[in-house]
């Protein structure tokens, strides 16, 4: 069982969604955060004065999958999250132990 | 004349109804300026201190209306002497009652009166700028009534009572470069004095929150300005309808010329061109155009707003070098602009825009004379309003403080001081318990 976040741009969300639709993926979590990586956030004007502005908002999304998808869904992932430009994000793997659907009871693969 | 046929009644009495019409609508207008300016400011604070900074400035209106109806009218233009009026008008109970100097109006008395009640109203509001995020409420009502009492009126009726010295001098005040753009630039910054920096100043971020506020209050600005210049006209009969119509477009095209200068400044030195610029510009410029606006032609507006624009955009950068926390640039906006105006009179009022003007400026082909006047009038402005304001501030300090305590500057002046924050924003803490979304019903005291 893995889980595969991926942290991308906000309004790279719709093409990310459709993409891992067609991968025939059925749930994922959807969070709004924000953070920052090597670009840094951007600058703001007020009255002349500069403000670094940091942290970015940012579309996490979480995917629960088997050993065999997980390589494919981050495949998928980096392809529709691109735009070449810097702050596109990051996508990473982790193991997971177990899934449990709450409904049935169901656990490991069955429940994904 | 044909008015006269037309306005008999008035006419029994002196007046004209078109002028009175015009300069009651323009107080209404001007009025207006004032919640203007309380978005215009409260765009420009932080979230957690919004409502404290449109209080202030409703405030004002609370403190303005009273104050000048009692006391502030009489001591600005009853007769007095040449630096002070005196009781004739106290509480305004004789509606007939001629203002020393102003017999000749086109309007009655009182109307004058409401007229000037509103710029009193909209002076003490601008000081809250300078003071933003840091001033307890009560101490700012105990200001506010003695400030208008004791500097704002008196300054009134050195410029604009015909008893006054500066008026006797022969320096130009059109609509309140002086009395209220100066004034209120050099007692905010007197009073951040007084009051001290944030806490945080210069290390943490103090951007405003809510620029689309900042823009709507500009633009209300704009539009009560034209009864701020316009109205001081004072009538539509006779030569005065040119000179309404003449203050009307300067106040439209001078501030217009600042917007530009100041975006230009901004796109040249910081490489955007910003929509609180855009505000900030336009409302340098519309304090700017002030003191000239019935005095000099629309070309020369359109200079003395695009300097103002360049000039109040530079001018940002003073309250580092001096280190006085002049929270939303109330000594850049209306300090310098107000400077700039009082002195362009001395360079572009001219005798063919108003028959006022007895020494036309430098520029049309008149002489240094009248840009002296003018600069011995904004010294000795600035002088007794930042003294007279600094002195006040302390007096007031040792009655009761005038600072909020340091949780409350950190939290919120809006919670602590009235009770209510401004805006409800989405707190991602409170789904930890699904019942927490639901509206919680208000609980009443027992």
């Amino acid at each position: 069982m893995k889980l595969v976040t991926a942290v991308i741009k906000p309004f790279m969300l719709g093409d990310v969604k459709e993409a891992l639709e067609s991968l025939g993926v059925s749930g994922m979590t959807i969070s709004e955060v924000s953070g920052y990586g090597r670009q840094k956030g951007h600058t703001e004007i007020y009255r002349g004065s500069e403000y670094e502005v940091d942290l970015v908002p940012k579309i996490k999304i979480e995917v629960l999958a088997d050993e065999r998808s997980a390589s494919e869904i981050v495949d998928e992932i980096v392809r529709a999250a691109g735009t070449g430009k810097i702050g596109d994000g990051k996508v990473w793997v982790s193991s997971l132990d177990t899934v449990v659907r709450v409904r049935t009871g169901e656990r490991g693969a069955d429940a994904l | 004349m044909l008015t006269s046929v037309l306005a008999a009644p008035a006419e029994e009495a002196g007046f004209d109804t078109g002028s009175i019409a015009w300069v009651l609508i323009s107080a209404a207008l001007v009025f207006l300026m004032t919640p203007a300016l309380a978005f215009f400011y409260g765009g420009m604070v932080r979230a957690k201190h919004v409502l404290a900074m449109l209080m202030q400035n409703f405030a004002a209106i609370m403190i303005g209306a009273v104050v000048w109806v009692v006391i502030g009218f009489s001591l600005a233009f009853g007769d007095g002497n040449a630096f002070i009026g005196n009781l004739d008008f106290f509480g305004m109970t004789d509606p007939s009652q001629a203002i020393p100097g102003l017999e000749d109006l086109a309007v009655p008395p009182l109307v004058f009166a409401a007229f000037q009640m509103t710029f009193a109203i909209i002076t003490l509001a601008l000081v809250t700028g300078a003071t933003a995020d840091r001033w307890r409420f009560g101490a700012f009502v105990l200001f506010g009534v003695l400030w208008l009492t004791v500097i704002y009126a008196p300054l009134a009726h050195w410029v604009w009572s015909p008893s006054g010295w500066i008026a006797e001098l022969g320096a130009l005040d059109f609509a309140g470069g002086t009395v209220v753009h100066i004034n209120a630039g050099v007692a905010g910054l007197a009073m951040a004095i007084v009051l001290g920096r944030r806490r945080g100043y210069g290390k943490d971020a103090m951007r405003g929150h809510s620029m689309p506020l900042v823009l709507l209050g500009a633009g209300l600005l704009w539009f009560g300005w034209f009864g701020f210049n316009a109205g001081s006209a004072l009538g539509v009969n006779d030569g005065n309808t040119q000179l309404a119509a003449i203050a009307f477009i300067n106040t439209a095209v001078a501030p217009a010329a600042a917007m530009a200068g100041w975006l230009g400044y901004e796109k040249l030195r910081h490489g955007s061109s910003t929509t609180l610029g855009a505000a900030s510009g336009a409302v340098a410029g519309l304090v700017a155009i002030t003191p000239c606006a019935g005095f000099v032609s629309p070309l020369a507006a359109i200079a003395i707003g695009l300097i103002a624009g360049v000039l109040c955009a530079a001018s940002l950068g003073l309250k580092e070098k001096v280190k006085v926390d002049d929270a939303l640039d109330v000594v850049a906006v209306h300090l310098i602009g107000g400077l700039w105006g009082s002195l362009a009179v001395g360079l572009f009022a001219t005798s063919s825009i108003n028959s006022v003007v007895t020494d036309d400026g430098l520029l049309v082909g008149g002489g240094a004379v009248l840009l002296g006047k003018q600069l011995l009038a904004v010294v000795a402005a600035m002088a007794f309003s930042f003294i007279g304001t600094f002195i006040l501030g302390k007096l007031i300090g040792f009655l009761l403080p005038h600072r909020v305590d340091t949780e409350t500057e950190i939290t919120g002046l809006d919670q602590a001081m009235h009770s209510e924050t401004a805006y409800e924003f989405g707190d991602s803490s409170r789904g930890a318990s699904g019942r927490d979304l639901l509206p919680s019903a208000p609980s009443e005291k027992e």
